[in-house]
């Protein structure tokens, strides 16, 4: 155990700050701020001008970006270092410059063609995605193919060189900016369930395709439902082989697992409700000092400072190798418990103020909190249930026998 | 940047591992726990050949010099295996002697600990709960101790106690000889039956100081701190393991009870808590041995986590073993009373937590 960087790696984060110094600089970071939070995660508003792009492509030429992807198509191409990937990304985020596009076309879809996609598929579109001109939303789930994902009903049927597809996809985030969607159909609807869904790209901007916001519990709409009413589809746009689909999108759900449940945002919440908690008073004392709430925070903090030492750990054993196992299938149903109670205890800090809507300017913090409380739920439920997690984690991470039904 | 455990930890604790699976079955645990001391020489000696004994004692004195997160890695096999041996009352007293800086007590008490000859422990609690150094009402009446000291591991077998106490210039800890004029122990009848515990007084009993402030008796006690963490989570791994093998054999309504989501959503809560508590005590002892400024505060949060999590865990294990896992005969309520005794010696969670948000000025 030994928790400083050894000067291979303090020489490497030089070399990083030095590139940032020169070709990031402060009328950049004044140009246009990189977003944060939920925004990040979705990809939803990520800079992509001109300058950004230069950037990113200086960036990835020096191997700091992208660094799974083939140079070939448009990636860093460097051999597997997980702590240099932590320095990268550190020193990007201190310096506020444009990191890797998140969202569901990088981290989802490019490892997907990398893994299943024939060479044409990679040329026309990762080096696109990778800088952030072609966007992508998933078409996975549906009204009746939710945990259950794999009894999905919508249909591709091929007709000459195109496929054919009819249905229903909900939940989907994205959809009214992106360019092409990535869906799981059926194509095989005689065979199992498993076996029928292969994996399709559709350009959003086909005739047939309809997208209609989805306005969630927070009164936003950050998702949508997409119709598909005789949509034609290239033939050539599938993935992988026909009734290959759920093999083929298995490895991006593992992907997204990875990535939702961030201690570095439950960090910078849990600090600003401890500021509320010192700054608010009840009952004629700071509520930081009333001992229940005060043990709460103490616990909350804990898990907090679990998660990302857990997170330390499992970035030593993808360093040295190892297969986490267990310990890499707990991460995000951790993270989300972690995430419900601290945005309960954000309401209960926030008292009375915690009735009042986001926005509302006398409410604790804006009413921030009611927020990410609400969406610690949304976390909850996004990217595989709670309950489908706990399934996961007892199946493949203690050896449970599998549910017969399924 | 390495969170992880060297080659020869890892070594280290197979070795321990295999060595309780051949030796320290829970048969012998049984027959220790029901003997009359509740201690076995021979079973201390056996450790101190493992190097249990003098894992932190400098090799000056006949021990391996290592650090904390060591021997807290011992003490993560020990609760596993629910090992009825005085080592956590040992190990902090060995780290009272190292903090005294007497070389004299070093050279005469050190070597004879490494080696297994006489068990050592500490005398910390006092009645009503008390653990804060600043609470402690047992006094020095000049090269003489008085008063009584409760909850004392293995107090009454013990060659030689570390004693917390105060005189005129506030806490310190004191040293005392088993058989010394004034002094008696009687041992208590504690839940955990691993883990004997006694009342030791002392009525006008020779001392000697050996530290003096109470951050000397803050930092054993935080020492302390972590090897509990770590026996909890090597006490939660045991139970977790026996659950499992359970529920994949046992069966009810025509398949094994394993497949059933119930079951199976409780064990992957627990597991979904257990997993990352590993790094909670990894961080505090590493902190303890080389980050003064993190110690004090992660061991308390790694003690009040680990704990709570190690009663929650011994009650849904047993929960899931149904009527078997009720039973005398059955081998987890050993681990059960062993997340007792965890709990609550050196104060209970809400305790720590209290502390730890002191600590952090809020």
């Amino acid at each position: 155990m030994n928790l400083s960087w050894s000067p291979e790696y303090e020489q490497f984060r030089e070399e990083v700050r030095t590139f940032l110094a020169a070709e990031w600089t402060d009328a950049d970071r004044a140009a246009g701020p990189e977003p944060e939070g939920l925004a990040a995660f979705t990809g939803a508003s990520v800079r992509v001008d001109e300058r950004a792009t230069a950037f990113r492509l200086k960036a990835i030429a020096r191997g700091y970006l992208y660094r799974h992807v083939p140079r070939r198509w448009g990636g860093g191409e460097q051999p597997p270092d997980p702590l240099k990937a932590t320095i990268i990304a550190e020193e990007f985020k201190r310096a506020r410059a444009p990191f890797e596009i998140m969202g569901q076309g990088p981290s989802m879809l490019v490892p997907t063609l990398l893994e299943h996609g024939t060479d044409e598929q990679k040329e026309r579109f990762i080096r696109g995605t990778l800088l952030g001109h072609i966007r992508w939303c998933q078409g996975y789930s549906e009204p009746n193919a939710g945990s259950d994902l794999a009894s999905l009903r919508t249909r591709a049927e091929l007709d000459g060189d195109h496929w054919v597809v009819n249905g229903h996809k909900i939940w989907t985030s994205n959809a009214t900016d992106a360019d092409w969607m990535f869906a799981l159909v059926r194509t095989e609807p005689e065979r199992p369930k498993h076996e029928g869904i292969s994996y399709l790209l559709i350009d959003m901007k086909t005739p047939g395709i309809e997208v209609r916001p989805l306005r969630q519990m927070t009164g936003d709409a950050d998702f949508n439902e997409v119709f598909f009413d005789n949509v034609r589809v290239p033939a050539g746009n599938i993935v992988g082989a026909r009734g290959q689909g759920w093999q083929v999108s298995r490895s991006t759900l593992k992907h997204e697992r990875a990535l939702i449940g961030s201690a570095a945002l439950q960090r910078r919440t849990f600090d600003g409700v401890l500021l509320m908690a010192q700054a608010l008073e009840r009952d004629g004392r700071r509520v930081v000092d009333d001992p229940v709430i005060r043990d709460r925070l103490v616990q909350v903090e804990t898990r907090l400072v679990a998660s990302e030492l857990h997170g330390h750990r499992l970035l030593t054993m993808s360093q040295r190798g190892e297969d986490p196992g267990l310990a890499g299938l707990v991460t995000k149903l951790f993270g989300t418990q972690l995430g419900y109670d601290l945005g309960k205890l954000a309401m209960d800090v926030s008292g009375g103020g915690g009735m009042l809507a986001p926005g509302e300017p006398c409410a604790p913090a804006m009413g921030m909190f009611g927020l990410a409380y609400m969406w610690s739920l949304g976390v909850l439920i996004a990217g595989g249930t709670a309950n489908i997690q706990r399934n996961i984690i007892a199946e493949r991470g203690l050896g449970l026998p599998r549910d017969a039904r399924r | 940047m390495d969170f992880g455990l060297s080659q020869d930890q890892q070594l280290f604790q197979d070795t321990i591992r295999r060595w309780i699976e051949a030796e320290c079955p829970t048969s012998r645990v049984r027959a220790i726990m029901e003997s009359d001391t509740g201690h076995d020489p021979g079973l201390w000696r056996a450790l101190a050949t493992l190097g249990l004994t003098g894992l932190l004692v400098p090799p000056a004195y006949g021990g391996a010099g290592l650090d904390l997160l060591d021997a807290a890695l011992a003490a993560e096999q020990l609760g596993a295996g629910a090992v009825p041996a005085p080592y956590l009352g040992s190990t902090m007293a060995v780290l009272a002697l190292l903090a005294s800086g007497d070389s004299e007590e070093h050279r005469r008490w050190l070597p004879a600990i490494a080696s297994g000859e006489l068990v050592a422990t500490v005398a910390l609690a006092e009645a009503q709960d008390v653990w804060d150094a600043d609470r402690i009402r047992t006094r020095a009446e000049g090269p003489t101790l008085v008063g009584e000291k409760t909850l004392v591991p293995c107090g009454d077998v013990a060659e030689l106690l570390i004693v917390a106490a105060q005189d005129e210039a506030g806490p310190g800890l004191w040293l005392v000889e088993r058989g010394a004029p004034g002094l008696a122990a009687e041992r208590l009848r504690a839940m955990d039956m691993t883990r004997p515990v006694a009342t030791v007084r002392f009525e006008r009993t020779p001392a000697l100081k050996i530290a003096a402030g109470r951050e000397a008796i803050d930092r054993i006690r935080d020492a302390g701190l972590v090897l509990l963490a770590a026996d909890a989570y090597g006490g939660c791994r045991r139970c977790l393991d026996m659950t499992v093998r359970y529920v994949l054999t046992r069966e009810q309504f025509g398949q094994v009870i394993g497949a059933f989501q119930g079951v199976k959503h409780q064990l992957a809560d627990l597991v979904t808590e257990v997993e990352p508590s590993l790094s909670l005590w990894w961080y505090a002892a590493h902190a303890w041995d080389h980050m003064p400024a993190d110690a004090a505060r992660h061991a308390a949060l790694a003690k009040a986590y680990c704990c709570d999590l190690y009663d929650r865990t011994t009650r849904v294990c047993t929960e899931l073993h149904g009527g078997i896992g009720f039973t005398w005969e059955y081998d987890l309520h050993l681990w059960f009373r062993r997340a007792i005794f965890d709990r609550a010696y050196l104060g209970g969670s809400e305790h720590h937590r209290a502390r730890a948000a002191a600590l952090a000025g809020w």
